[in-house]
């Protein structure tokens, strides 16, 4: 269970920062390592480095064994069919960019629409207006309910026989929002379009089973969910990947190389040129083990207690506003607020200042931020390491900028 | 709790120019009109300058941004009205020098900016104060190549 036990995993939480205790609320950007993971890295280093799927030496062995015994971890974590389906790639970003420079090449043509929501990341909107742009497609939002939400309402209305790809993410980075991605792949299919999902801040959060949600393609990102930066995993349905080209061609991913012509290697590994990134997988496989050993369930229970507790307490400051659902249930924990007449760099300067870390600017999703009709806000964004004690920190953090900015005007 | 450093940073004179800005608006008759933005934190400035005879006549700017980039762009547009183009583009460099915490030249009497040295001390938040003077040096500049 989610105790005070959890935190002393996490080495860099036992500092001060200006002065007072680090109260640390921007995991939705990066969460923190526990020393398990640390450990993984370390020893991979000082005991199994070698490179992978060459070489027969026992050093190359082992460093293969653990690089495809993380590739296992992730299977089951999401539940995928098969391990041939889980692509080791940089991070979110790199996998959605794949789905769409190969599938999306392939399977978009003039005409053809690409469906996405007003909530999405710029890492799930800049790579389809690419797409679209160059195979000459329609880019097309999908509206947004007043209170943050997606209806399938408006799902029904955006996705036509026309559409091909309809991307969206899981859970939003700013509203906290998390929405309906297997009613909304049933939609896509009926249409003969595929769903991707953008599973960034789903991942670390909830339980994920691809096959129940029957996403067509899933991606996020290891260092979202304790684990290292720089690893993230592309999942597909193993038919759709078969029938795709790599992107990155190179090492590693050929089967036989030719003076003018080559052949790819099997799934996974085609979509993996050049040295993969095996300390990153190694490591993402230990915070696979650290999540797996409190349960998923634990976690999404704890999010959206700290959720609860942290709109409860922060809608008794006059003046501050939260944007998105109002009802915690339909929110992962993360609150994005803005204080009335301060802007949030300032907020976030305040708060730093009492050693509380939040995020404040347009986090990556311009478009959102111009649906709410605001240019920034402040973020908070909770994990297996936050109490309730961290949030009375923020609100009284909350309380002094105000009453700072009140005094200064 | 004590917030020295806060107040370090937040000057009166500051908070003075982001709740009165100073030269708020657009010139009609411009001959430069510069937009520019933080790609980080989305605040956004809009300068227009008139710069005749090499002379910065007139300057105002619009924008959205926090109190230290909307005050920053108030005391710049203040600075460098009346001025010629190289003691503007001084300014600039002087204030670059003050962001960093350089040593800076004082010869040129800085009027209000000189409350925003502390800024220095915070550096999450110097690419705030720097982004409307960026704006006017890009400015000052299309003006002597046009």
């Amino acid at each position: 269970m989610i105790n005070q036990e959890i935190k002393s995993y996490f080495p860099i939480l036992n500092q001060e920062i200006n002065g007072h205790p680090l109260v640390y609320l921007d995991s939705a950007a990066t969460s923190q390592k526990p020393v398990q993971v640390i450990e993984a890295l370390k020893n991979y280093y000082e005991f199994d480095n070698s490179n992978v799927h060459r070489g027969v030496h026992t050093l190359g062995n082992r460093a293969t064994e653990k690089y495809e015994g993380a590739r296992e971890k992730v299977r089951k974590f999401i539940n995928a069919n098969d391990a041939k389906e889980v692509i080791f790639v940089r991070g979110t970003t790199t996998a959605i960019n794949t789905v769409a420079q190969s599938y999306g090449r392939a399977n978009v043509e003039e005409g053809d629409e690409i469906v996405i929501t007003y909530m999405e990341h710029h890492s799930n909107i800049i790579p389809w207006q690419q797409l679209a742009k160059e195979r000459g497609a329609i880019l097309k939002y999908i509206e947004l309910e007043e209170d943050g939400t997606i209806s399938l309402e408006q799902v029904r209305a955006a996705i036509t026989e026309r559409t091909k790809i309809v991307s969206m993410v899981y859970v939003s980075n700013v509203l906290g929002t998390m929405n309906p991605v297997k009613e909304v792949a049933q939609i896509a299919h009926e249409n003969g379009a595929v769903l991707v999902v953008d599973g960034a801040q789903a991942a670390p959060h909830l339980k994920i089973d691809v096959q129940q949600l029957d996403c067509d393609f899933f991606a996020f990102s290891g260092h979202k969910m304790v684990g290292p930066t720089g690893i993230g995993v592309l999942y597909g349905k193993q038919a759709l990947l078969e029938e795709m080209e790599p992107v990155e061609f190179g090492g590693e991913m050929i089967d036989f190389v030719g003076l003018y012509d080559s052949t790819w290697k099997e799934l996974p590994w085609k979509f993996e040129g050049g040295t993969p990134i095996i300390a990153g997988a190694v490591g993402l496989g230990a915070a696979i083990d650290f999540l797996n050993e409190i349960g998923l369930n634990n976690i999404e229970q704890h999010e959206h207690a700290m959720a609860a507790y942290a709109m409860d307490r922060m809608s008794g400051i006059e003046g501050l506003q939260i944007y998105g659902p109002k009802d915690p249930a339909k929110r992962a924990g993360i609150v994005t607020f803005n204080l009335n007449d301060v802007h949030p760099h300032d907020v976030a300067t305040v708060l730093d200042m009492s050693g509380i870390a939040v995020r404040a600017g347009h986090h990556c999703a311009q478009p959102l931020m111009k649906w709410l009709n605001v240019t920034a806000t402040a973020r908070a964004s909770f994990y297996v390491y936050n109490d309730e004690s961290d949030i009375d920190r923020l609100v009284e953090g909350l309380r002094t900028a105000k009453e700072y900015f009140n005094n200064v005007f | 709790m004590s917030f020295n450093n806060l107040d370090q940073l937040y000057r009166q004179v500051i908070m003075d120019h982001y709740k009165t800005p100073r030269n708020k608006g657009a010139l009609e008759s411009n001959s430069v009109n510069i937009e520019m933005n933080n790609p980080t934190c989305g605040d956004r400035i809009q300068l227009t300058l008139q710069v005749e005879d090499n002379i910065v006549k007139d300057a105002k700017f619009d924008g959205e941004g926090c109190s230290i980039s909307m005050a920053s762009a108030s005391m710049m547009t203040q600075a460098v009205k009346g001025k010629d183009v190289e003691t503007a583009l001084q300014l600039s460099h002087i204030f670059s020098d003050m962001m960093l915490g350089k040593e800076y030249d004082d010869s040129i009497d800085l009027g209000d900016i000189e409350a925003l040295q502390g800024v220095s001390q915070f550096p999450a938040r110097i690419k705030c104060a720097t982004l409307a003077w960026k704006a006017m040096e890009k400015g000052v500049k299309s003006e002597e190549k046009s």
